[in-house]
């Protein structure tokens, strides 16, 4: 999902990277705050682990294979601050030393994996962990959270790319939401299996580094809205552009005055916007998140056996 | 495992190399910048752009094979995304301009990483009052990515030595089960390396 340079247009990047420095920004401020110094170095191994985890391959049919993305498994382990904190470091990382997405385009990967998949995840799993006790509850919220993080992510990504005008916002965002909808699966199946191993030999280990303050679970919730707010409000604006840089022209042109004396711009647009499709693939998400709130649950029954069952075996 | 597979042309000795950061990331934005904005009748540019970036190539001494194999690592990501704009009106122009600006920026970021110590590079950065914190978590992955990759090989040599090749919904579990301990491990070493740190007088 690493975005190259050249596709995104000046603004759309610019714009990307100024939320994603302000979120950055807040989430080292709060985490200076709130760290103890002892686990500063956690945060640099953990950054490594995820960019060495990520080499990892799992077999999929057909001799491919699929990997760790990792912004939900750092939220819940250290707390979704320091996943913003670690995803954008890897990524950073990934683009001055390998040259894995683009400088430009830095600020758009930043937002997309590390702000949108570390917030959502982490927001997401601190709301689903209500749900279940112990281990149980951490693992099935974990793979639920994973999931929407990565298609809340793919979505953020097809936005942007539909904005710069890179590719028709109708076509691009089902086949993101798509195709990640699957990769999701799979990274919450990986993500619920390396908890379980972590929270098996060293339970203390998963839960968050942020001493436990009573503002601390602010963060999470109000970083999740942002982010949904955010989605929810590009999504209109993207599928409002089919084809960014001949409706600018056009607006420009002839049809510019006629738009201004209608008085309300946006009516015109939001709703031819939000055709079927758009509609369609929202709803698809929304059955999505439904049917990947069952699957956790079973996921989380069949990996963390429950006291009765441990007690017998 | 050595350091040096993460940046190994980085340390080359060239008039490129020897310029300062700052000079090359300046120049490396301008270029990417122009790509980003550059419409399908500023072909000249790009024109213009590939011959500035050859050049570059030549007078910094890293093997044009080498660039060429790292434009093509990323170049399959560069298409797929590219073919999604044939569904435009114009698209064929829309498809080349894209995967001609994508690949001469790519080039640009390339040549800047391997021309730039990764040392320089967060010095930069600090200069751009990049926050501290971040700073460091950078310098730490850097220093450490080589030491946790052998790490990772040691977990997998004992796994392959002690069982026979899994299932692929078995070897699921256990790659898994790889990294779960490879976080554990990692943590663990955080802490050594924190203890390693106070003894050399660092302050947060």
């Amino acid at each position: 999902m690493h975005i190259p340079d050249g596709f995104l247009s000046l603004q759309t990047a610019a714009a990307a990277a100024a939320v994603s420095a302000v979120t950055v920004g807040v989430c080292v401020r709060r985490l200076r705050r709130t760290l103890q110094p002892r686990q500063v170095p956690l945060l640099g191994l953990t950054a490594t682990f995820v960019f060495v985890a990520q080499m990892l391959n799992f077999p999929v049919a057909g001799g491919t294979s699929g990997h760790l993305l990792g912004a939900t498994l750092v939220a819940v382990l250290l707390g979704p601050a320091a996943a913003v904190l670690v995803i954008t470091t890897v990524l950073v990382v990934q683009c001055l030393v390998f040259a894995d997405g683009g400088l430009l385009a830095l600020g758009a990967n930043v937002l997309n994996m590390a702000v949108i998949g570390g917030l959502a995840g982490g927001g997401l799993h601190l709301l689903v962990r209500r749900f279940g006790s112990g281990l149980r509850g951490t693992v099935t919220a974990a793979a639920f959270a994973s999931w929407c993080s990565v298609v809340l992510a793919a979505t953020a990504c097809a936005i942007q790319l539909a904005l710069s005008g890179a590719a028709p916002a109708r076509l691009v965002l089902p086949a993101m939401a798509g195709v990640h909808a699957v990769i999701g699966l799979g990274e919450a199946v990986i993500t619920a299996l390396v908890l379980v191993s972590i929270g098996t030999t060293r339970p203390e280990l998963v839960g968050g580094v942020e001493t436990p303050t009573s503002r601390r679970p602010a963060l999470a919730p109000r970083g999740l809205l942002v982010v949904l707010a955010l989605v929810a409000l590009a999504v209109p604006f993207g599928s409002s552009l089919p084809d960014g840089l001949q409706w600018v022209v056009g607006q420009l042109g002839l049809e510019h005055r006629a738009v201004v004396t209608a008085g309300a711009p946006l009516a015109d647009y939001l709703v031819p916007g939000l055709d079927s499709s758009l509609l369609a693939t929202a709803l698809a998400g929304l059955a999505g998140a439904g049917l990947m709130l069952g699957v956790s649950c079973l996921l989380g029954r069949l990996l963390v056996p429950g006291k009765r069952a441990r007690a017998e075996g | 495992m050595r350091h040096g597979f993460l940046d190994r042309h980085s340390r080359l000795q060239s008039p490129i190399h020897a310029l300062p950061a700052w000079s090359k990331a300046l120049a490396t934005l301008a270029v990417v910048v122009s790509m980003a904005v550059a419409s399908p009748s500023w072909w000249p540019v790009l024109v213009v752009a590939a011959v500035l970036l050859a050049a570059v190539t030549w007078q910094s001494r890293i093997p044009a094979g080498f660039l060429l194999r790292r434009l093509l690592l990323v170049e399959p990501v560069v298409v797929i995304v590219a073919t999604l704009a044939l569904w435009q009106p114009g698209g064929r122009t829309l498809f080349a301009m894209l995967v001609a600006r994508s690949t001469l920026s790519l080039a640009a970021l390339i040549l800047f990483v391997n021309t730039t110590r990764f040392s320089e590079v967060l010095d930069l950065l600090r200069r751009c009052r990049v926050p501290s914190l971040l700073l460091t978590v950078l310098a730490l992955m850097y220093r450490c990515v080589f030491v946790l990759v052998d790490e990772a090989e040691r977990l997998q040599r004992a796994r392959v030595s002690r069982s026979f090749s899994p299932s692929a919904a078995r070897s699921w579990r256990w790659v898994a089960f790889q990294a779960g301990q490879l976080f554990v491990r990692s943590s663990e070493r955080a802490e050594r390396i924190y203890a390693a740190m106070c003894a050399r007088g660092w302050r947060p």
